[in-house]
């Protein structure tokens, strides 16, 4: 079910203005993996590169490899579309489809690709993938409400279900905590403690509590001056990179004498 | 005035009390004033209702200013004037749409009977007769123009908005748009008729000729509205379809439309509405018939515009019977328009996103 990714040399920019640089990393299979560092410094960044949205912007390119269980995405032969079928995604902004109901923002993945899928089977996937993203209990009563008549935090474990409900390897989070409140935020951790058993769990955060609470390997990025690429500092069990980090500016932001 | 008016200066510098003019203030100074202006305008000898009512409410404007300053201080009175300005011209808008509408409908439904809608103008001198050929030529050639024109506007628009990314083309393309916005319709009919002289002879008046006229028109507008909600749907929507999964094309028709599809509805529903009501077009393309004519390749086709303006510039004798044909026939078509519009709501309202 989940897969390992590795990126070598990975260069990434948006038309002229190189955004990050020389990436190499690994991220294991079954475990959660936190991207931490201040703003612009390319956590999100990569994190698209790895299921190839980043391209999706006007003029954005990448350089390098970023190899799925040894098979690179950015191959000639590689089909966008199927890499995001693989490696699916979470946004910031909880963002489920305004013109469809609960169940159907919970199906459109699999719906949208033209699946043939009977409706007990569609029954049972949106229960199991509720379940999974902890919300069938809020909702199993009125499934055919609009998704976006949710809460916030409600509406962003609609759109985790949404993404393993088309049973990706690998589940890419960018911050999908900063617009939730303390309650929902929990849920959402506890979710990605469960998604670890499954999936390859990639996650951005600004809150390092965070980062330190859900993450077994945690990535700090860092940009050497403004205007200049970002780049990966350092990367390493979360509880090093916490209490020993190698790097002088790891430690200096962690304890917060950035800058 | 009531004792619950307190002034300025009994309100101190500091305090979060200030005056206030009791609710009924504004209508019995409105009162007052037009009662004035009345007086004063009898006893100099000018008096008519236009007179009265504009210096009454000027009269009115002047005499609320210095009595709200006076008790509710300088910044209150400036509000209340900004508002009652805005109302003011709010209803001198409306004037001009309300009476067209109220002129249109009395003189217009004096003819508006059955026998309007049940008979054409063929062999018809005088009393009598209908537009039922023109009801026809309106529906039939807009209709004709409406499907030409939409597939090709939203194609246009989603070509644009989702495909183009700003390149020569899509800038090019977004330039001759703007450009045929501002062509004057009567150019499009010249176009469009000297097209179908080339192809079909000259001199050839049909009613696909109409519609092709008016798709000159009508394109440019559904590809500037579409393009429009379409820009308005949230890049957010867009990459999580992708982040699913999603081929591009199936995330435009799945997801980008249906989010959009109420305001392209309203969008096309004015864009229909704009060229129903176009004459100097129609006039060379589809040229004027007096009989029903349901075939729009072949020979003229009168629609309610035409109909009107013949109606009115060249009547027969005796002359009453052709101007109440034309007033019914105006009234015909703002009827059309106003059920288009309330189609294009209800289908807006059915497909709109939403969130309860």
């Amino acid at each position: 079910m989940s897969k390992r990714i590795e990126t070598k040399n990975l260069d990434i920019y948006y038309g002229k203005f190189h955004a990050v640089q020389n990436v190499n990393m690994t991220i294991e299979p079954r475990s959660v993996t936190a991207f931490i560092g201040s703003s612009g410094c390319g956590k999100s960044t990569v994190l698209r590169a790895l299921n190839r949205m980043h391209e999706v912007i006007n003029g954005a390119y990448v350089k390098g490899e970023v190899l799925l269980d040894g098979v690179n995405l950015y191959d000639k032969k590689v089909d966008p579309v199927r890499v995001r079928r693989q490696v699916g995604m979470v946004f910031q902004k909880p963002n489920p489809f305004p013109t469809m109901s609960i169940k159907e923002n919970v199906l459109a993945g699999v719906r949208l690709n033209n699946a043939r899928i009977s409706g007990k089977q569609a029954d049972e996937l949106v229960e199991s993938s509720l379940k999974g993203a902890n919300l069938w209990n809020e909702v199993k009563d009125r499934l055919d409400n609009p998704g976006s008549g949710l809460s916030g935090g409600q509406q962003q474990r609609l759109v985790i279900a949404r993404a393993i409900a088309v049973s990706p390897e690998v589940i890419l989070m960018d911050e999908p905590c900063s617009a939730l409140d303390p309650i929902s935020t929990l849920a959402v951790e506890d979710l990605i403690q469960v998604l670890r058993d499954k999936y390859t769990v990639v996650i951005v955060t600004h809150n390092m509590q965070q980062a330190a609470r859900v993450s077994d390997v945690t990535a700090f990025f860092n940009l050497e001056a403004q205007g200049k690429p970002g780049q990966l500092i350092e990367m390493g069990p979360t509880d090093k990179i916490f209490s020993n980090p190698e790097e002088k500016s790891t430690e200096d932001y962690i304890t917060g004498r950035f800058g | 005035m009531s004792t619950a008016v307190t002034t300025p200066q009994e309100a101190s510098a500091n305090s979060l009390i200030a005056g206030q003019l009791p609710k009924y203030t504004p209508w019995a100074t409105l009162l007052v004033s037009l009662g004035i202006a009345a007086g004063l305008l009898n006893s100099v000898g000018h008096f008519s209702i236009t007179a009265v009512a504009l210096s009454g409410i000027a009269l009115f404007l002047v005499g609320m200013f210095a009595l709200s300053s006076a008790v509710e201080g300088i910044r209150k009175a400036k509000d209340r004037l900004a508002r009652q300005m805005v109302s003011l011209f709010f209803l001198v808008a409306l004037i001009p749409l309300i009476s067209l509408i109220a002129g249109v409908a009395v003189r217009g439904s004096e003819r508006l009977d059955g026998k309007f809608f049940s008979y054409s103008m063929r062999n018809i001198v005088g009393e009598g007769g209908g537009a039922i050929h023109a009801v026809y030529g309106t529906l039939i050639i807009t209709g004709i123009a409406t499907l030409v024109s939409v597939p090709i506007g939203m194609l246009s628009a989603i070509f644009l908005v989702e495909y183009g990314r700003n390149g020569r083309l899509a800038r090019s393309i977004t330039f001759f748009v703007d450009v045929m916005t501002g062509i004057p319709s009567i150019v499009a009919g010249l176009f469009a008729y000297t097209v179908f002289s080339i192809l079909f002879g000259p001199g050839t008046k049909t009613g696909l000729a109409g519609a092709a006229a008016l798709s000159v028109l009508m394109i440019p507008t559904v590809v500037r509205s579409t393009e429009e909600m379409l820009r308005l749907v949230s890049n957010d929507l867009r990459e999580s379809a992708y982040a699913l999964g999603v081929p591009k094309w199936r995330t435009v028709l799945k997801v980008v439309l249906p989010t959009s599809i109420a305001g392209i509805i309203t969008g096309m529903i004015l864009a229909i509405a704009r060229v129903i009501g176009e004459t100097a077009p129609l006039l060379v393309t589809a040229g004027l018939t007096s009989s029903l004519n349901t075939n729009p390749i072949n020979g003229p086709m009168t629609t309610l515009p035409v109909f009107v303006y013949y109606s009115y510039v060249t009547p027969g004798i005796p002359q009453e019977p052709y101007y109440a044909r034309a007033w019914a026939g105006a009234l015909t078509l703002i009827l059309i328009v106003m059920g288009l519009n309330l189609i294009g709501r209800l289908v807006a309202w059915r497909f709109a996103p939403k969130s309860r």
